[in-house]
């Protein structure tokens, strides 16, 4: 009996390097949260189930949720590989240079890491452009606010998150030139209940609209309970504060794994760096409130159009810092490589990144 | 800084101060019987989760405290079993207790992940809340808060002022002793861990039904750990229990206000605040000699066998 | 009537059997949780239990695995041998990782041969130094052990977020919360040809020896076992409670923070925020499944490590979520502690109630 599942056991690893054609693709993702976290994991376990519902027996899919961004990453990487899947999706910064290190030794295998920046023959990179989504948010929220004053709750002061300050920042700065904005950093992607404090710190502050760069509805809840307006992000959020929310700025990384999927089917895989946003589909403004005045409605569909189309990028020069230089010349719009190393605050926010 | 904010702070510090008073106070009492119970962030999630279930189930929040309560108290039953009846290690089983309730919480609690629910509304108590500062302060919130409040008054006076309290203080001081002169110490041991239990339970369904209410895996963040440090703040008296569950949450609620107003600060370096601060209180406590009785229950962690008597 | 007696003397007969009733409790309460949630339980078991030794790469990463958790759980059962209540390994690891890795980090691309040593050595001393503070405050304040181990656990952990968000962190990372990679001067070599496991994992075992040695032949191992059973009559020995506590607890300390910079300079090749996926806490149970013996513990850590990677296998190969995993473990682990309990007791059978 041992012997005999021993022998199973290895059978199905050596299964794997004589796969036939109608044998299903197999896929793997690698989650850093639990699949039950409603937000970040959540997200990409839903692009998950959209490549099950899109290409049904034709995948098979795995998942490994809970994966420490430390030694064990690399193992259940490899697992991954070893077990046959010839697309790895690693999901979390962190699963940078284990994801690197797997790659190298799997070099039939084809893999891809969320938000990270190195890429070789069989590894490739995927980002949203989140900003995108901010720069909206931020227009509503500069025309929604009444005290001129916005709340943003940060995680980590990396990259991605600065860009996105940003580019509120500078939303609701274009219909509302005397807004300002307060940041706090909660230190947690997720935490409920550090989020509700954040939020409620904010609006103890005279902020009356929250946005937040951290992943659980808590801080629209707290602000449905003051009666004041927040947005919704990463997921659907709307029925945690039908009142408050205006809208949410859905991810959904359904559209771009299927593509990815086809193009291994169809041997057209190649390593790239993607970003995708509204004209991709992978960021949509979900469940936007009838309650909101027709034209901050009207505002927010423009704003959308404009960036979806391509006519409008919000990192377009003339753009300053707050320390008084140039960070964007005038005629240029920032190329995705220098989106990713934004490590400034626009003109006219008061703070200081943490260091 | 305006006394609107200063009121607002202090406001927010008791509501984020109310989860870590529930099951600081439970831990305290279960402590104060010899026995150290690690589990608690485990039956705080089960307690989340149940509350959460059992609220969105019958749609009365009182009924998602209650099934929680009792859930805490499940859960503390097996960790009461293994310690004081099999003789097991207090801190390996609290170890093992966490890690099974936060896998059952998790698991139980799947099909609820994004539902919501109605949680208590804020009931401001007539008069007492028209006090200015102090009325905003402590008694514009929701009917968990004051049971809490009410729990610590209960609790300082049975613990201080009555038998039981100096019954479960000899146990907690010298079992050995205790059982000598009939106090029967695996039971009034087995009450106070179950006690623990029911206020971890409480505690969850503070996080799951008041303070954010929804259900999400791991919700309680660590807070079952941080109201270990807050005993030890507290020097296991169950009043400072209660400053001290205020004071962290201001600490944890500080930096976030702080940084709003424009101050820059690590918040790495400010989240380790608490745990200095009760190091330093520690040793403050520990060193004075005249104050051996604020230090912790002689017996604590140890395991004691009735049968086993030296 | 059944009713339980304490044995004259610990059955070693049981000492053997207890772990053996355990699994099979385990077993048994496995099959009904997997066939609840609709899973093969034998290949369930397979998996959790036996996969992770299946094949050579799987037996190296467990390895890789088991070196922190024994390499912890080897000091702290010294420590509760001696009645000294270390909780804080975790802290004493994560302060290992932190100074060796600012060490590593200062080498930078030196070609040293001196540079290996000296990063372990930073290591070592930072988890001594690490334990050294409780023990201080301890035998000069009489402050509880267990509760200052735990808080020096926390106050490491954020010491070590705030140096790799601050200090530590990687100028060229795009200001993402890790340190640089590691140059080749100050890595762990692995000990053998496409496998993780490195010369950590042989200090790990080495150092259970050591520890056996100590425990069962020297002066200091008896004066040890002394104290951990009767500690008035070590006292009257004219035994030094205060020297033995001190090396106790740095050789735990030196142990800890020897598996910590051995993480980041052995498979993670970097400092990162998450190097301990609790490693420290761990190896308490680790330590406790061992009996407090140092070669137990070998043993124990070997059981812990199969326990994890198959958790992670199960979720690879039969999509079972990690909660079920998590359950699993913590019934393994309470039926293990409470089979023990045979080892000092017994059930007898009589017709009449005796006492």
């Amino acid at each position: 009996m041992k012997l005999k599942s021993i022998l199973v056991s290895l059978g199905l690893l050596a299964g794997a390097s004589f796969v036939q054609a109608d044998d299903p693709l197999k896929v793997g993702f690698v989650y850093v949260g639990p699949v039950g976290d409603l937000g970040w994991s959540y997200e990409h376990d839903r692009g998950r189930k959209g490549i099950e519902e899109y290409f049904g027996d034709k995948v098979k899919t795995t998942y490994v949720e809970n994966v420490p961004e430390g030694a064990d990453a690399e193992r259940v990487i490899t697992q991954l590989a070893k077990a046959g899947n010839d697309l790895i999706f690693t999901t979390s910064f962190g699963f940078m240079n284990p994801t690197v290190k797997v790659a190298k030794r799997f070099p039939n295998v084809k893999f891809e890491h969320a938000t990270g920046y190195k890429l070789s023959k069989n590894l490739g990179t995927y980002v949203l452009r989140t900003y995108e989504g901010r720069y909206v948010s931020g227009v509503a929220a500069g025309m929604m606010t009444k005290t001129n004053t916005i709340g943003y709750i940060g995680s980590f002061p990396i990259p991605e998150v600065i860009r996105d300050i940003n580019a509120a920042y500078m939303g609701a700065k274009s219909v509302n030139p005397d807004v300002k904005m307060k940041i706090v950093w909660a230190n947690t992607w997720y935490d409920p209940g550090k989020e509700t404090d954040a939020a409620n710190a904010l609006m103890d502050q005279g902020v009356d609209v929250m946005l937040q760069h951290t992943d659980s509805p808590a801080p629209l809840i707290a602000a449905e309970k003051r009666g004041l307006r927040a947005i919704g992000q990463a997921s659907d959020q709307s029925k945690f504060a039908p009142n408050a929310h205006i809208f949410s700025v859905r991810d959904d990384w359904a559209p771009y794994y299927i593509k990815r999927v086809q193009a291994v089917m169809d041997g057209t895989w190649d390593s790239k760096d993607f970003w995708g946003g509204f004209h991709e589909d992978m960021l949509s403004l979900a469940s936007i409130n009838p309650n909101l005045p027709a034209a901050v409605r009207t505002k927010i569909d423009e704003t959308y159009s404009a960036i979806k189309s391509g006519e409008f990028k919000p990192f377009t020069g003339p753009i300053k810092d707050n320390k008084g230089n140039i960070a964007v010349p005038a005629n240029h719009s920032l190329t995705d490589v220098e989106l990713a190393q934004v490590n400034w605050y626009v003109e006219g926010i008061t703070d200081e990144i943490p260091r | 800084m305006d006394s609107d904010l200063i009121v607002q702070i202090l406001f927010a510090a008791v509501k984020t101060g109310t989860p870590l008073l529930f099951i600081a106070l439970g831990e305290v009492i279960c402590e104060k019987s010899g026995i150290l119970n690690l589990g608690q962030e485990g039956m705080m999630l089960m307690g989340a989760v149940v509350g959460f279930l059992a609220a969105y189930g019958t749609g009365s929040a009182g009924l998602g405290v209650l099934a929680a309560m009792i859930m805490g108290c499940i859960m503390s039953l097996i960790f009461a079993v293994l310690v004081l009846h099999l003789g097991a290690n207090q801190v390996a089983t609290g170890l093992a207790l966490t890690i099974f309730g936060t896998g059952l919480s998790a698991f139980i609690g799947s099909g609820v992940v994004g539902q919501t629910i109605q949680g208590f509304q804020p009931i401001a108590i007539p008069l007492l809340s028209d006090i200015p500062f102090i009325g905003r302060i402590l008694f514009s919130h929701d009917i968990l808060v004051y049971t809490s409040f009410a729990m610590t008054f209960i609790l300082m006076f049975v613990v201080y002022k009555t038998r039981i309290g100096l019954t479960l203080t000899a146990v907690g001081e010298n079992p050995h002793a205790a059982n000598a002169i009939g106090i029967k110490v695996l039971r009034v041991r087995y009450l106070a861990v179950m006690f623990g239990g029911v206020m971890a339970g409480i505690s969850g369904a503070y996080m799951s039904l008041v303070y954010t209410p929804m259900w999400v895996e791991n919700m309680t963040a660590g807070r079952g750990w941080i109201a270990l440090a807050l005993v030890v703040f507290a020097s296991w008296r169950i009043g400072r229990i209660m400053l001290g569950a205020y004071l962290f949450g201001v600490a944890s609620i500080m930096h976030l206000v702080l940084q709003g107003l424009g101050w820059s600060i690590s918040p790495n370096l400010l989240a380790m605040l608490p745990y200095v601060a009760t190091v330093i209180v520690m040793v403050i406590i520990s060193a004075d000699k005249f104050k051996e009785k604020l230090l912790a229950p002689r017996s604590l962690g140890k395991t004691f066998d009735p049968r086993q008597m030296a | 009537m059944i009713h339980i007696q304490a044995r004259t003397e610990p059955s070693s007969l049981m000492k053997i059997a207890s772990p053996l009733l355990a699994i099979a409790l385990t077993l048994v309460f496995g099959c009904v949780l997997f066939s609840a949630i609709g899973k093969s339980p034998t290949q369930a078991l397979h998996v959790l239990l036996i996969a992770p030794l299946a094949d050579s790469y799987n037996i190296g990463e467990m390895f890789v695995k088991m070196g922190p958790l024994l390499l912890c759980a080897v000091g702290l059962s010294l420590c509760y041998r001696a009645n000294l209540w270390n909780i804080g390994a975790e802290g004493q690891l994560l302060a290992g990782a932190l100074g060796g890795s600012a060490m590593a980090l200062y080498f930078g691309d030196s070609n040293s041969l001196f540079a290996l040593p000296v990063t372990l050595l930073a290591g070592i001393v930072s988890g001594m130094l690490w334990a050294a503070i409780p023990t201080y405050l301890k035998l000069r304040f009489n402050s509880n052990l267990i509760l200052t181990t735990i808080m020096f656990n926390y106050i490491g952990l954020y010491l070590l977020i705030w140096a790799v968000h601050g200090p530590l962190r990687d100028p060229q990372g795009f200001g993402f919360p890790e340190s640089a990679m590691f140059a080749d001067a100050t890595l762990l070599p692995t000990l053998f040809e496409s496998s993780r496991i490195h010369l950590g994992v042989a200090f790990a075992v080495i150092s259970a020896f050591i520890a056996w040695f100590i425990l069962s032949k020297s002066h200091l191992g008896f004066q040890i076992r002394v104290f951990g059973s009767d500690e008035p009559a070590a006292k009257y020995a004219g035994f030094s409670g205060k020297k033995l506590s001190w090396m106790v607890m740095l050789f735990a300390g030196a142990l800890a923070g020897l598996a910590g910079v051995s993480e980041t300079t052995g498979p993670i090749g970097q400092l990162v925020p998450n190097v301990s996926p609790g490693y420290g806490y761990s190896a308490i149970i680790v330590a406790y499944l061992g009996r407090l013996h140092p070669l137990g513990a070998i043993l124990a850590a070997v059981f812990m490590a199969v326990l994890y990677m198959g958790g992670d296998l199960a979720q690879i190969e039969m999509g079972i979520p990690v909660a079920v995993v998590s359950m699993f473990q913590g019934v393994l682990l309470f039926f293990l502690l409470a089979c023990d309990f045979f080892i000092n007791n017994r059930l007898a059978f009589s017709n009449q109630a005796t006492n």
